[in-house]
């Protein structure tokens, strides 16, 4: 699977905020093997260059960056984050986040797709972070995106895949389309059972960062991701209403 | 020249009046250094102490911090109280809001030394929140000073020591000539984010404060606010102040105060006791707080110079260990 023409090292994105220390970040990125490292640059960039020390440190963990621009509510706000990060880190990938509201941190679909076409249109990798909205979907695959990010809850709630029929109606109505869980992951079981949905890859931030053992959790979620990437691929077995014994009734030796 | 002469006294250059220099210059005088203080920067509550909560708090910080951030500030607290006034050794409240009450769960796993509180108890420990939270941590064993009047009870018990402050000293050389022509046998250098040229890995980290004057609310000491964006603590100080702080960016801005941050400091306010909506803001005030990779502040040699840097949050708490440190290392010859 390419993410703009980029094979990833492993399908488990990490993001980097909120960790203790940056030794533990940089622990857990290399427990979790992650294939990209998100960092948002609005928060750490106050004043120009003023993040500096801190964009350092990512650029020294050797896995490939994806800048982000959380926190941003306008489509010029978005646009104007990721100029700056494509300077900074001189990627055309951009994580576009454009908030809608601000108590569930939902995306704004409208001010997303108009985004993501500007930045498109202006050579950017867009990296869309939205609903799992399938007509939302099919604009942003409009305006120029290649992957798409549907939530699977609110940003840093940890309460997993919240709607599993849309993200697997997603998975169905654009098969050829790399589809990446971001955010509501809380444990590894829900990135585990992502990965069996049929996505991509999936992006952890908070579960990893404010666990008690950061790098200890995100070991686990490298082993749930895979686990659920090799299950996919091993064609799982289909749920039925009845039990279905597994060992044979028949001919069983009759205790009297 | 590292071999201090038996029967001298050391001659021993601190740079940076911080709370890292100022406790490493009481410390050493008191062991018989011959100290020069050498204040950098132009003007005092140009650094990260003077923005400081002045909490006092091992436990609390174990939350987030390594067991030997706790393990080295477990000695904090007597030294501040025998070396300055007004120490105050009330313990602390951490408190959530009604939406956050999960976090109290999670803190205190991750903590030790708390009693659990209901509404009662937090009523009968600050009488003015009664009613208002239902559940809480209360850390008996912990305190909290105003780092300001810290800063300065510890410049005039450093002059009783017969140690010298030069003021507005060169950031990267000597003070006009204080031991006629000697030079001294040990430099200390506590200059902070200052001094980010020449540690490696030592970062700046924004933080942002607000100090609230409100005659209607009583505490008797720290409150944390837990809150799943930035920890938020209001520390009460004299004269009915209340310095409620601090902000996290991985930044070494020092531009003046965002909205957003404001915002949020002062919603914790707020959520604590809607009486704050009546305070007076009194001051607003943005530091870089010096930090290593690791966030542990650390005491490093290099040559004749011993640097102690990267208090990152916890300046107060670590620096009575830090600067015993630097005592052995002048003292004893012994490393870091």
């Amino acid at each position: 699977m390419l993410f703009y023409g980029t094979e990833l090292s492993s399908r488990l994105m990490l993001g980097t905020a909120q960790y203790p220390s940056p030794e533990i970040l940089a622990d857990s990125v290399r427990a979790a093997q992650a294939g990209v490292v998100t960092v948002s640059l609005r928060r750490e960039s106050v004043g120009s260059r003023a993040g500096q020390a801190f964009w350092s440190l990512i650029r020294d963990l050797g896995v490939p960056v994806l800048p982000n621009t959380a926190g941003c509510h306008t489509v010029k706000e978005a646009v104007t984050t990721a100029h700056m990060a494509r300077e900074v880190f001189e990627t055309d990938w951009i994580k576009l986040e454009v908030i809608g509201e601000s108590d569930t941190l939902q995306p704004d679909m409208f001010a997303l797709v108009e985004a993501a076409r500007i930045l498109s249109e202006d050579g950017f990798n867009v990296f869309p972070y939205m609903t799992e909205d399938l007509v939302g979907a099919e604009r942003l695959l409009r305006a120029g995106c290649r992957v798409l990010m549907p939530w699977g809850a609110p940003i840093g709630s940890g309460k997993g895949l919240n709607n599993v029929f849309g993200l697997r109606a997603l998975r169905a109505h654009f098969p050829d389309v790399p589809l990446v869980v971001d955010a509501g992951i809380g444990l590894p079981s829900h990135a585990a059972q992502a990965m069996e949905l049929g996505y991509d890859a999936v992006l952890i931030n908070t579960a990893v960062a404010q666990a008690g053992d950061p790098a200890r959790m995100a070991a686990a979620f490298r082993l749930a991701v895979e686990a659920g990437l090799i299950a996919r691929t091993a064609d799982p077995m289909e749920q039925r209403d009845m039990a279905a014994p597994s060992t044979p009734v028949l001919g069983q030796a009759v205790l009297a | 020249m590292t071999k201090v002469e038996s029967g001298a006294r050391p001659r021993v250059l601190v740079r940076g009046a911080g709370v890292a220099g100022l406790t490493s210059a009481v410390t050493l005088a008191e062991r018989g250094a011959d100290v020069v203080l050498a204040e950098i920067g132009g003007r005092e509550g140009s650094g990260a102490s003077w923005m400081a909560g002045g909490m006092l708090a091992p436990w609390c910080e174990a939350e987030s911090a390594p067991p030997e951030v706790t393990r080295d500030s477990l000695e904090s607290v007597d030294w501040w109280a025998a070396h300055v006034p007004d120490v105050a050794r009330n313990g602390t409240l951490v408190l959530a809001p009604p939406r956050d009450v999960a976090d109290i769960a999670r803190f205190a796993r991750r903590t030790s030394h708390f009693q659990t509180v209901d509404g009662a108890a937090i009523a009968a420990l600050e009488p003015d929140l009664e009613g208002r939270f239902d559940k809480g941590l209360f850390f008996p064993e912990e305190g909290h000073l105003d780092p300001r009047k810290a800063l300065a009870a510890l410049r005039a018990r450093l002059v009783a020591l017969g140690g010298r402050i030069s003021v507005n000293a060169p950031a990267d050389s000597m003070p006009d000539d204080p031991w006629h022509g000697a030079r001294p046998d040990w430099v200390v250098d506590c200059t902070g984010i200052s001094a980010e040229n020449r540690l490696t890995g030592l970062r700046g980290v924004r933080g942002e404060m607000v100090l609230l004057r409100c005659q209607d609310v009583t505490l008797s000491r720290p409150v944390r606010m837990l809150h799943p964006r930035i920890p938020v603590y209001i520390v009460p100080r004299a004269d009915h102040l209340f310095m409620v702080g601090a902000t996290m960016v991985e930044s070494e801005s020092l531009a003046s105060m965002t909205l957003r941050s404001m915002v949020e400091l002062l919603t914790a306010a707020y959520v604590l006791h809607p009486a704050f909506g009546e305070a007076e803001i009194v001051e607003t005030g943005v530091g870089v707080r010096p930090a290593y990779p690791d966030n542990v502040p650390a005491v490093t040699v290099h040559g004749h110079t011993v640097y102690v840097n990267g208090m990152y949050r916890h300046g107060f708490l670590l620096s009575p260990s830090r600067a015993r440190r630097v005592g052995d290392i002048v003292f004893g010859g012994s490393a870091a």
